[in-house]
């Protein structure tokens, strides 16, 4: 192994914040909080002792839930925040980029808006002046330059931003979160960026939520769960904590069966990372000859995105006896998108001329952190018995 | 902030941008643009000589009066401007000062810079008006210059002193424009102070251990009139005539620490 410089270099790092209780900051309610011996505010200890090191030509991941503590290591690397015990030791020049466009003025030509940015972040009129035109052909805002910012349409500020962020030449680039800007075009344009960044061995610290990201650009990732434990590791193991963290722990809402008709339905779920397990119960007051069973999962928004039709699995006749409950064990993999669905379930005659009864939602449950959606997104791996 | 960083390459071109910044967003969309800074003072002129030479009669012994009221009423609007600007710069830039890290004080100064490119503009409409009104200029008026110095520092000092505690206490800049009201009355620049002098010798000398009156006065005795009363030449003991400087470098003291101490809080506690 070759020997490596260390790039940042963050020791026993420690912040906290006191957050005040009231939203005013005026005279009369320190003097009140004062006499009343209140503190007026609650100490809130976002990071402690956290250790590491990025050395030299790392694309490093941080990736931790909402709340983790994130922002603040953000912050402090980038110098906004100072530390309450311990430190940060930057080599070289970092370049952060905590949110896109800072210092950005609607009144300014987008010209004067790349150098009064470019000053923020620590670039020279000439320095920016050598960087002016690649960042405008990156973001591809030739012909609007000199005209003001506030007549920019969104997408056009958000790339003149992320156009400085990417082009400026610093040492360190400090990335949070900007993947998710632009249109599709702009962004397959930073995801190659990303990628080059990646050859050319570049020091970046990305902050993201994208595992994807992680996974395929970082070569060192970090993982911070209420800002006191810091996991590091490859992306693929930093990817699959951050999953199992996200897993879901009550994220199904069960409903007692629901009665259509002369038949009462129920439907129960178990969530694994990489399986819903579906225990369809359908109990019947009649006798039904040749019935079947079809299992819809909806979208909130109503789409559907998956079916299946007991008959279409099996070829002999599917008999319900009066009085005597039928249960169905449905297994589906676990590839559906984060969000909201609800579980629709339709027992029919085989030849669909009679709707027995149909459950509108049976059953509602949340999918967070899958494992994504690969190719075959509507062709989940599903098994099933039935009793 | 270490002192040789304090002018630092780095430092003095967002300084520079900063204030570009400001001056050109100051007259965004007015016709007349940057000649504003010109025009303001030239207006402040015609209505100064028109209520106090025509009506008031005030200050009739007082030779080039409407020029003297001029150069008070200039200095003491850089005093006021410079300071409010400066008391807000680093509220007002809390977006900026949350998203990225720059030396603090760059905000604290670029407003009060802003504010002095204005004074200086306003000089100029003034220097041209002590010409027009025949006044002996003699070599003691370069003593403008280092005058003009001092109320900088003295201005800069309460800037960055207030914008620190401004941050915590908002009620700062209610108390601050109350105390400018006050003070304005304190300070002779509307009236000669001979009339206080006439009721209270005592009075008149207190009001010119004042950093402000003192830098007024003098200003006017080295551009205007050198029948001026000032500092030097109406209060007779020595150790008095240190005051007004001692104010400043204590209240230059007290910002310089207050600052340092609280800057690097500011980007949590905004």
């Amino acid at each position: 192994m070759s020997e490596k410089r260390i790039a940042v270099k963050v020791e026993n790092l420690t912040k906290g914040f006191r957050i005040p209780l009231e939203a005013s900051s005026g005279l009369k309610q320190s003097i009140i909080n004062r006499i009343k011996g209140r503190k007026g505010y609650r100490d809130f200890q976002p990071l402690k002792n956290i250790s590491f090191e990025v050395e030299e030509g790392d694309f490093f991941g941080i990736v931790g839930r909402n709340g983790s503590g994130k922002s603040t290591l953000l912050k402090t690397l980038a110098g906004i925040y100072t530390p309450e015990k311990g430190g940060v030791t930057v080599n070289g020049k970092l370049v952060p980029f905590i949110e896109l466009g800072v210092g950005f003025n609607p009144e300014l030509s987008g010209r004067e808006n790349v150098f009064l940015n470019g000053a923020l972040l620590g670039f020279s009129h000439a320095e920016m002046e050598a960087m002016y035109d690649e960042i405008v052909d990156f973001a591809e805002l030739g012909d609007f330059m000199e005209e003001r910012l506030k007549n920019y349409s969104s997408g056009m500020q958000v790339r003149l931003a992320f156009s400085i962020a990417i082009k400026a030449e610093g040492d360190i680039l400090l990335l949070d979160e900007v993947l998710a800007v632009g249109d599709e075009a702009f962004q397959r344009k930073c995801f190659n960026y990303f990628a080059q960044l990646k050859r050319e061995k570049k020091t970046v610290i990305l902050v993201t939520h994208s595992m994807e990201a992680v996974q395929q650009f970082c070569n060192k990732a970090a993982l911070i769960d209420k800002g006191y434990k810091l996991t590091i590791g490859t992306p693929l193991e930093i990817s699959q904590i951050y999953r199992e963290l996200n897993m879901p722990t009550k994220k199904v809402k069960s409903t007692s069966p629901v009665e259509d008709g002369e038949i009462k339905i129920g439907v129960n779920l178990k969530i694994n990372e990489a399986k819903l397990n579906f225990s369809i119960d359908v109990f019947s007051k009649i006798d039904i000859e040749d019935a079947s069973v079809a299992f819809i999962l909806n979208r909130d928004s109503g789409e559907m995105v998956y079916r299946w039709v007991l008959d279409e699995h099996i070829s002999h006749e599917i008999k319900l006896t009066k009085n005597e409950s039928k249960r169905i064990f449905l297994s589906v993999q676990n590839i559906f998108p984060d969000g909201t669905y609800t579980v629709r379930v339709a027992v029919r005659k085989r030849d669909k001329s009679i709707d027995y009864a149909v459950v509108g939602s049976a059953l509602e449950f949340e999918v967070v952190a899958s494992k994504g959606n690969n190719a075959n997104f509507w062709k989940p791996i599903e098994e099933f018995t039935e009793e | 902030m270490k002192l040789s960083n304090i002018l630092s390459r780095k430092n003095r071109i967002l300084l520079r941008e900063l204030v570009i910044t400001d001056f050109k967003l100051r007259y965004q969309g007015s016709a007349l643009g940057v000649l504003w800074s010109v025009l303001k003072p030239l207006f402040l002129f015609a209505i100064l000589y028109v209520v106090f030479d025509q009506f008031l009669k005030l200050g009739r012994d007082i030779e080039h009066f409407p020029v003297y009221l001029l150069l008070g009423i200039v200095l003491w609007t850089f005093f006021t401007e410079a300071t409010i600007q400066g008391l807000q710069s680093i509220v007002s830039r809390g977006d900026l000062i949350r998203k990225i890290n720059f030396p603090k004080y760059i905000i604290v100064v670029s407003s009060t810079v802003s504010a002095f490119i204005n004074l200086l503009i306003n000089l100029v409409v003034v220097f041209a008006f002590i010409l027009f009104n025949g006044v002996d200029l003699h070599w003691h008026a370069l003593l403008a210059i280092p005058l003009i110095i001092e109320l900088y520092v003295l201005a800069l000092a309460i800037a960055f002193l207030l914008s620190s505690i401004n941050v915590k206490l908002r009620d700062v800049g209610y108390l601050w424009e109350i105390f400018l009201q006050a003070a304005f009355y304190a300070t002779p620049i509307i009236y000669p102070i001979q009339m206080v002098i006439a009721q209270s010798e005592w009075a008149g000398k207190l009001l010119l251990l004042n950093p402000v009156a003192q830098i007024i006065q003098d200003m006017r005795f080295v551009l205007v009139t050198d029948q001026t009363i000032t500092l030097w030449n109406f209060v007779a003991e020595g150790w008095k005539h240190v005051i007004p400087f001692a104010i400043i470098v204590i209240v230059l003291i007290l910002a310089i620490i207050y600052f340092k101490k609280n800057s690097k809080k500011f980007a949590e506690q905004l």
